[in-house]
């Protein structure tokens, strides 16, 4: 199958069905993996066991961003070609995105206290990635809002636009302003800051997040499939019966 | 001593994000099935979509 046929959404009703049981099964597999990796990753010299909080705050701040990204591109497709899958696609993933921004904001807070002596500082990366939450309750509100899954959907898709702009601001924030943020650990010009032992179990922990968000998003837009279905014969039969 | 009290803060955090991501896969879960619940009490009614009906009429046929 041809990625272009997944644009049908029966083609990708049949693909979603056949894809979703079994890298949901892999999903579980890679979480047990990296629960374990996290158990057994030791101590950082200067943050004790604290630093083992990195391995669900930082997959939750780059799926957050993640999430933006996938509604952006999506965007362009409900502003530009006007596919109906585009609009299904940024639906679905607004309420995933903004699961993974609180899990973000919170498991920093609690990371946060012990580390700085306080739970939040209006500092540009957190005040920033606080506004990507407020963001995606705005679109999440929006589509609530307007009837019209068409005329949500470009409403939705401008505000995501402007939203975007949120995302190299909340990037670069700790290069840009004074934070108390630490800044960039691994993605960054040269190699990670982060010794190999705990760098690895990071990065497995993030995978099986990216799992987790791809079945998430996957099963989400089934499911908003599904709902505009249901909404036409409604529709339909509102009609033949008036 | 401040093991002890990092302990708290981790198990809170790992907490929350579960509490996350149960509500994620609940929502998407119910949501799934009360659309699939839908669209069986539609079809009963006999409305189904012009691809279906089409579908139908060929087997009938």
């Amino acid at each position: 199958m041809a990625i272009a046929d997944l644009a049908n959404p029966t083609r990708f009703l049949k693909f979603a069905n056949r894809t979703i049981p079994w890298l949901g099964g892999l999903t579980l597999v890679l979480f047990a993996f990296a629960i374990n990796q996290a158990i057994s990753a030791p101590d950082d010299y200067q943050q004790g066991a604290a630093v083992k909080i990195m391995f669900l705050h930082v997959p939750g701040a780059w799926l957050g961003m993640l999430g933006w990204g996938v509604m952006t591109v999506a965007a362009l497709g409900t502003l530009v070609w006007r596919h109906p899958l585009a609009d299904v696609t940024a639906k679905a993933t607004a309420p995933i995105g903004a699961g993974f921004t609180l899990m973000c904001l919170v498991t920093g807070s609690l990371w946060g206290r012990p580390m700085w002596g306080t739970y939040w500082v209006w500092d540009a990366r957190l005040t920033s990635v606080l506004v990507l939450f407020l963001l995606y309750l705005g679109v999440i509100a929006l589509w609530r809002t307007v009837d019209d899954p068409a005329r949500a959907a470009r409403a939705a898709a401008i505000l995501t636009l402007v939203g975007a702009l949120d995302l190299p601001i909340i990037k670069f924030s700790v290069d840009w302003w004074n934070t108390l943020h630490q800044p960039a650990s691994v993605f960054r010009l040269g190699a990670p800051t982060i010794d190999a032992s705990i760098l690895i179990p990071l990065l497995i922990s993030a995978l099986a997040f990216t799992l987790l968000f791809a079945v998430l998003l996957l099963a989400a837009m089934r499911n908003e499939i599904l709902r505009r279905r249901v909404r036409t014969l409604r529709l339909l039969q509102a009609s033949t019966a008036g | 001593m401040e093991a002890a009290s990092h302990t708290t803060f981790i198990v809170a955090a790992y907490a929350a994000a579960g509490a996350v991501v149960g509500a994620l896969v609940a929502w998407i879960v119910v949501d799934y099935r009360a659309q699939l619940r839908a669209l069986a009490g539609l079809e009963k009614l006999g409305i189904a979509r012009r691809s279906g009906l089409a579908a139908q009429t060929r087997e009938k046929a």
